[in-house]
C-alpha cells in the first residue's frame, strides 16, 4: 500500500435515522438505518463495503450521493482543486457541480434505464442536463463512452430491450463515466448478473479504474466479489461499521467475531475443503428495533455482558485496522481457509 | 483498457460471423420505440385490431352523418308514421332481377277490431334507390351547403326508411346517424376534460405529496362516496332550460367531467408515486436533471401508456351516462338528436310489442360499449410492451 | 457439519437398485408468437437414494423448467417429451396406478391434473422454493398448511397430523414450534420461513426433495444454516435431494454429483470432485474460472459475449459462439452427443480431451 495517495472521500459520524410517525403524531419508533459510520477512502482506491441485507449499506452509499438525505455526519470530499469539502452542507446548486465527480452504478441492470429511451439518451443525459455537450458532439462523446465500456458504438439508436443484461450494466457504466466522475459507488454493480457476465463487468470496473485513475466505493453482498475487487473492505451489520481492514488482513485474520462467522458461512467453491463452519444462531437483528449495547451480541459466541450494556467504540487496532468490538483484544478470531 | 477493446472486438466478430442473418430481421425490433413495440403487439389482438375498425368507421360515419342519411332527422313524413324497416330488394316478380336496389311503396292498413295500424309493402309501386342523390339541402358541419346525399330516391317524400320511423314519421336511420354525432363526440369530448382534470390533480397529488395529497384523496374519497346518478339528476336538473342545445351539451360534457376525474387521478398519482422510486428516475436526479425535465423525460412518456388504456375503458362510462340522463329526461333534450334521446321513445311497453325497431339506438349503444371494450383490452395487453 | 458418517451406509453409485428417479430424454417445449422455444432439450438425469444431485447453470439455462417437469407443473404452453421414471419407495401412497411392484411410473404419460401425480407431488417427490413468502397461503396458519399436506397424503386424523407437523417443525429447528403452528407466514423471518417451507416438504416423508435455489433470497449466514439443515436431514431420512442453483459454492457443499446445464441441455455431468478438479467441458472451466474466489486477487477468465436465448438456435454446440476452443465445421456441424469419458464423467464436447 502506498502511502502517497490521498485520502479522496471521508465519511464520519453519518447517520440515517427515520422516523415512523403514527396517528397524532406520536412517534412510533425510529430506524436507524445508518448508525454513526466512519470511514475513508483513498484516491484510486476499491473500499468493498459488505454486510447482510437490511445491514443499511445500500443506504450509506446513497447518503455519500445524498440521494437520500443523511440524518447527521460529515462526508468530506476533495474537489479538484484538493480541498475537502463537506458534502453534506452543500446547496443543490453547488451539490449539482459535484455530482459530476461522484456518480452511482446501480444493482438491476433493467430497472435502472428507462425503456423508453436510446442509448444515446441514457448515456447522453448527464451531458445534456449538466450542458457539457450537444449535437454531435454529444455523439461522439456517447459513441466514445460505449466503446469504453465494451459495447458496439454503432448501437446508438437501440433501446434497452435490444441488449442482455451484462450489456445494459454496460450502457450504466457509460452513464455513470459520462461527466467524467472521479468517485464512483457500486451498489451491488453485478449482483443481478450470471457468474460469467459478473466476471466480464468485474473486469472492466478494474480495467477503468486503472485507466481513469477512478476511486469505487463497491457495495456488495458477495464475500468473493468482494475479496476479489477491493483494496479495503468495510463490514457492517445492523446500520453500523464493525470492521474496516485491508482486504488481505480482512480475510485472514478478521478482529471481529461477526466478519468471522460471515467469513466462515460462505460456501467455498471447493468440494474438497468443507470448511469447519462456525454457524450463526438466529437471524439479523431489526434494524427499527435493535438490540442492546453491541448489536451483534445476540448472535456472538463470544458474548459477555459489556456487549449487552455498552455500544462498543470505534476504535483503530492496526494500520489502516478499525474494529468496534469490546473484546477484540482478548479474541483469537479465525480468518478463510485459504 | 486495451483488453477490454481487444476482447470486444473479438465478440463483436464472434457475433457477426454467427448471427448476421438474425441479427438483421432482429434490426427493426432492436430500434423500435415504445410505440413500435405497443403497435406490435396491439396489432397480434384480433379482436381489439377488429374493434378499432369498428369504431373508427363510426367515428367517420358520425361525422359525415348529413351526406350519409337519406334525409333530414326533423324531417317528418306524416303518411309514415310508425312504419317498420323496409327491405331493400333486388328482385322484382315483374321486371325480374335489377342492379338497382329498390323499395316498395308502404300502404297503411288498419285492423278493424283492434284499430292498430299495419304497414303492407305495395308492390305495384317501387322506389329504386340512387346514389348521390339530390335530396333535402344542408350544411355539411355547418359550412358546405349542399343537397347532395349519398342515398336516397328521386322522388320527394318517397318512403326509404332501412330502420323504420318513429310516431312522428321520421327516419329513424337519418335519426340514428345524427345521434351518433351526439353520442361519440360526447365520449370524446368528455374523457377529454376528465382528463385533464385527473392528470392535474392526479399529478399535482402524486408529485407534491404532503398536505396538497391529503387534501386531494380525501376530496376524492368524498366524491367517490357520492352516489353518481342521482348526483348527475341534481346537477342536470340545475342547468337553466333557458340554455340552449349546444350550452347544454358542453354543460353536460362539464358535469360528467367534474364527477369523472376521480378514477383516473388515482392511476395517475399511483404511477408517479411508483414511477418516482425506480431506479432510473434516481439516476436521472444523480446526472442532474431537473424536476421539469425528469417530469416530461421520464415520468410522462413511461405512463402515456397507461393513460390511454384507462381512457379509453372509460369512454364508454361516458357515453353510457350520457345516454341514461338522456333517456331519463334529464339530460339532452329533443330536438337534439342523441342516442339517449332516441330510446326515450322506446319508454313504454306498447311501443316495445308494436315497434320493436325503435330498439336500434341501443344496439349502436351496446355496440359502441362492446367495441372500446375490447380495443381497451387489446391496449391494456399491449401497454406495457417491456413486461 | 465435516461428518459424513453416511457414506457408510449409502454405498456408492451403483447400477439401477438405488436409483430412485431416471430423467430419459426430457424435453420441454414452449410454443410461443416467435417460434419454438426450447427451455429443456434432451436431459438425461438419474437421482439416486439418499444422495445429492446438483443442477448448476446460469438464468436461462433450464435448471428450474427441468425441475418444475419432474412435478408435472411446467406452465400450460410448455410440451413435456421423454420419460421421467419414477421408483416409488412406498407404492401404497401413490393412487390410481396399477403397475406390478418393481416397475417405474412414467410421469410423462401421467394426466397432469389427476389422482396419481397428486398423490406423488409431497407424497413421493416435495419441493422448495426460492421465495418461501409465496409459497405459503398468507391466509392460513403455517400449523394448517403443513398439516394440509399430512392429512392429504399421510393420514385422516387431525390429531396425528398435529403430533407429526409439530415433529417435524421441531426436526427442522424450528425454536417453539407450537407457537409457530398458530402462526401466520408473515410473522416468520426469512430463514423461519424458509424451515417452515422445508417442514412442509418433508412431513410427507418424500423420497425426493426438489430444491430449487432454496437459499438464493436468505443472507449468506442464514444460508449456512439452511444448507446444513437440508444435509441433516437428507443424511437422516434418506431422502435424495435435486439441488438446483447458479452458485458454484453451494453446489460444492451440498452436492454429491453434478450435472452442469447450458442451454436447455447438460453439458457435463459427473460427481463433484471431479467437476470442480477436472471438468472436461470448456464451458463448466470458464464457469469455475470466472468466479471471484478467496484464493485469487488477477483477473478473472471471464467468458465472452451472453448466453444465446434458446429459440432458433443454430445446430451443434449451444456453447460453440463463445468457446474458445471452437472449431468451424466440428463442433457446429450436428448434436453434439454427451459421451462417457471416464466411468461416471459425461461430457457434451468433441474436444474434451483438449480442455
Amino acid at each position: 500500500m502506498s502511502e502517497a495517495k490521498q485520502i479522496i472521500l471521508e465519511v464520519t459520524g453519518m447517520k440515517n435515522i427515520s422516523r415512523s410517525k403514527r396517528f397524532f403524531k406520536r412517534t412510533a419508533g425510529s430506524v436507524k438505518a445508518v448508525d454513526d459510520v466512519h470511514f475513508y477512502i483513498r484516491e484510486g482506491e476499491t473500499f468493498g463495503l459488505v454486510g447482510e441485507s437490511g445491514c443499511g449499506k445500500t443506504t450509506l452509499g446513497r447518503c455519500i450521493l445524498r440521494a437520500i438525505e443523511p440524518s447527521d455526519g460529515k462526508t468530506h470530499f476533495r474537489d479538484r482543486t484538493g480541498n475537502m469539502v463537506d458534502l453534506n452542507t452543500l446547496d443543490s446548486r453547488r451539490l449539482r457541480a459535484f455530482r459530476r465527480d461522484i456518480q452511482l452504478i446501480f444493482q438491476d441492470p433493467y430497472s435502472s434505464l428507462n425503456p423508453r429511451m436510446t442509448v444515446l439518451g441514457i448515456v447522453g443525459e448527464p451531458l445534456v442536463c449538466n450542458k457539457l455537450a450537444g449535437g454531435e458532439k454529444l455523439k461522439e462523446r456517447v459513441r466514445e463512452l460505449m466503446e469504453m465500456v465494451g459495447l458496439d458504438s454503432r448501437h446508438l439508436e437501440r433501446y434497452p430491450h435490444a441488449f442482455s443484461g451484462g450489456q445494459r450494466q454496460r450502457i450504466g457504466i457509460a452513464r455513470a463515466l459520462a461527466t467524467n466522475p472521479r468517485f464512483i459507488v457500486c451498489d451491488e454493480a453485478v449482483s443481478a448478473l450470471d457468474v460469467s457476465v459478473q466476471a466480464q463487468i468485474l473486469n472492466l470496473l478494474q480495467d477503468l479504474q486503472r485507466k481513469l485513475g477512478l476511486s469505487y466505493l463497491f457495495i456488495s453482498h458477495d464475500l468473493g466479489v468482494i475479496q476479489h475487487i477491493s483494496d479495503r473492505v468495510g463490514v457492517m451489520y445492523v446500520g453500523r461499521m464493525v470492521e474496516t481492514a485491508r482486504t488481505g488482513q480482512l480475510f485472514a485474520r478478521p478482529r471481529h467475531p461477526y466478519t468471522e462467522a460471515l467469513l466462515s458461512a460462505k460456501p467455498l467453491p471447493d468440494p474438497r475443503r468443507k470448511a469447519e463452519r462456525i454457524i450463526l444462531s438466529g437471524e439479523v437483528a431489526n434494524p427499527a428495533n435493535p438490540p442492546s449495547g453491541c448489536y451483534f451480541h445476540p448472535r456472538c459466541p463470544y458474548a459477555t455482558d459489556i456487549c449487552r450494556m455498552e455500544k462498543p467504540p470505534w476504535r483503530a487496532v492496526g494500520d489502516d485496522h478499525y474494529v468496534a468490538c469490546h473484546r477484540t483484544d482478548e479474541l483469537e478470531l479465525q480468518g478463510a481457509a485459504i | 483498457m486495451s483488453t477490454v477493446l481487444e476482447k470486444t472486438d473479438k465478440r463483436g466478430i464472434g457475433i457477426s460471423r454467427r448471427s448476421r442473418r438474425r441479427r438483421d430481421e432482429q434490426g427493426a425490433y432492436e430500434v423500435a420505440s415504445q410505440w413500435q413495440l405497443m403497435w406490435w403487439k396491439f396489432r397480434k389482438h384480433k379482436l381489439a385490431m377488429a374493434s378499432a375498425v369498428i369504431l373508427l368507421l363510426m367515428y367517420l360515419t358520425a361525422a359525415f352523418c348529413e351526406f350519409l342519411a337519406p334525409t333530414l332527422p326533423a324531417q317528418r313524413f306524416t303518411e309514415y308514421k310508425n312504419a317498420p324497416p323496409q327491405t331493400v330488394r333486388f328482385y322484382d316478380k315483374e321486371s325480374g332481377f335489377s342492379f338497382r336496389p329498390f323499395v316498395y311503396d308502404m300502404k297503411m292498413e288498419v285492423d278493424t277490431k283492434t284499430f292498430r295500424r299495419t304497414f303492407q309493402a305495395d308492390t305495384s309501386k317501387k322506389y329504386p334507390i340512387h346514389f348521390f342523390v339530390r335530396g333535402e339541402p344542408y350544411k355539411l358541419w355547418g359550412i358546405f351547403k349542399t343537397d347532395i346525399h349519398l342515398f336516397g330516391t328521386k322522388e320527394a317524400g318517397a318512403p326509404l326508411f332501412l330502420m323504420g320511423t318513429d310516431d312522428l314519421g321520421r327516419d329513424l336511420f337519418t335519426r340514428i346517424l345524427y345521434g351518433a354525432r351526439v353520442s361519440l363526440s360526447f365520449g370524446i369530448l368528455g374523457i377529454i376534460l376528465t382528463l385533464v382534470l385527473g392528470l392535474l390533480l392526479g399529478g399535482i397529488s402524486g408529485y407534491l405529496g404532503g398536505v396538497t395529497d391529503t387534501v386531494i384523496q380525501r376530496a376524492i374519497d368524498l366524491l367517490i362516496c357520492l352516489p353518481t346518478i342521482p348526483l348527475w339528476m341534481a346537477l342536470a336538473a340545475a342547468l337553466p332550460r333557458s340554455w340552449s342545445a349546444l350550452d347544454i351539451y358542453m354543460g353536460m360534457i362539464v358535469i360528467f367531467s367534474i364527477i369523472g376525474w376521480t378514477g383516473l387521478a388515482r392511476v395517475v398519482r399511483g404511477k408517479i408515486l411508483s414511477l418516482r422510486e425506480e431506479d432510473f428516475t434516481m439516476a436521472a436526479r444523480l446526472a442532474g436533471a431537473s424536476d421539469i425535465r425528469i417530469i416530461r423525460k421520464h415520468l410522462l412518456p413511461s405512463f402515456a401508456s397507461y393513460i390511454i388504456v384507462n381512457t379509453t375503458l372509460a369512454i364508454p362510462g361516458t357515453i353510457l351516462g350520457e345516454t341514461s340522463l338522456s333517456f331519463l329526461g334529464l339530460g339532452l333534450q329533443a330536438p337534439v338528436v342523441s342516442w339517449g334521446v332516441l330510446l326515450k321513445d322506446a319508454q313504454n311497453l306498447e311501443t316495445l310489442a308494436h315497434h320493436p325497431w325503435l330498439l336500434w339506438p341501443a344496439f349502436f349503444i351496446v355496440l359502441t360499449v362492446l367495441m372500446f371494450n375490447f380495443l381497451g383490452d387489446g391496449l391494456r395487453d399491449a401497454a406495457d410492451p417491456y413486461k | 457439519m465435516t461428518v459424513r458418517a453416511r457414506e457408510e451406509f449409502v454405498k456408492p453409485a451403483s447400477g439401477r437398485e438405488d436409483a430412485v428417479m431416471e430423467v430419459k430424454n426430457l424435453k420441454v417445449h414452449f410454443q410461443l408468437d416467435e417460434g419454438l422455444l426450447k427451455a429443456v432439450d434432451g436431459v438425461d438425469l438419474t437421482i439416486r437414494r439418499g444422495r445429492t444431485l446438483g443442477i448448476v447453470g446460469e438464468s436461462g439455462c433450464g435448471k428450474s423448467v427441468t425441475s418444475q417437469a419432474l412435478l408435472r407443473i411446467v406452465p400450460a404452453s410448455g410440451k413435456v417429451e421423454g420419460e421421467i421414471l419414477l421408483y416409488p419407495s412406498d407404492r401404497s401412497k401413490i393412487d390410481g396406478i396399477d403397475i406390478p411392484d418393481g416397475d417405474p411410473v412414467d410421469l410423462v404419460g401421467l394426466d397432469g391434473k389427476g389422482r396419481t401425480i397428486r398423490s406423488i407431488r409431497g407424497g413421493e417427490i416435495a419441493m422448495i422454493f426460492q421465495e418461501p413468502m409465496k409459497a405459503f397461503s398468507p391466509i392460513h396458519t403455517i400449523g394448517d398448511q403443513i398439516m394440509e399436506a399430512i392429512l392429504l397424503h399421510k393420514t385422516a386424523n387431525r390429531k396425528e397430523a398435529y403430533d407429526i407437523a409439530l415433529e417435524t417443525l421441531r426436526k427442522v429447528g424450528m425454536s417453539n414450534p407450537e407457537q409457530r403452528m398458530d402462526e401466520y407466514p408473515h410473522q416468520l423471518s426469512g430463514g423461519m420461513r424458509q424451515r417452515a417451507m422445508i417442514a412442509m416438504a418433508l412431513s410427507c416423508e418424500p423420497s425426493i426433495l426438489i430444491a430449487d435455489e432454496p437459499t438464493t433470497a436468505l443472507d449468506v449466514t442464514v444460508q449456512a444454516q439452511v444448507l446444513q439443515l437440508i444435509n441433516e436431514l437428507r443424511d437422516h431420512t434418506g431422502t435424495s435431494v435435486i439441488f438446483i442453483t447458479h452458485d458454484l459454492g453451494v453446489i460444492a457443499e451440498m452436492s454429491d454429483e453434478v450435472a452442469v446445464m447450458y442451454l436447455g441441455k447438460v453439458v457435463e455431468y459427473t460427481d463433484v470432485d471431479t467437476l470442480f478438479y477436472g471438468p472436461k467441458h470448456p464451458y463448466t472451466k470458464a464457469l469455475l474460472n470466472s468466479i471471484p474466489s478467496v484464493a485469487r486477487r488477477d483477473r478473472l477468465e471471464s467468458i465472452e459475449g451472453t448466453v444465446p436465448f434458446p429459440m432458433n438456435l443454430p445446430p451443434g454446440c449451444g456453447f460453440y459462439s463463445r468457446c474458445p476452443l471452437a472449431e468451424d465445421g466440428v463442433c457446429n456441424a450436428g448434436d453434439i452427443p454427451l459421451r462417457e469419458i471416464a466411468r461416471g464423467h459425461r461430457v457434451r464436447c468433441v474436444k474434451a480431451e483438449q480442455v
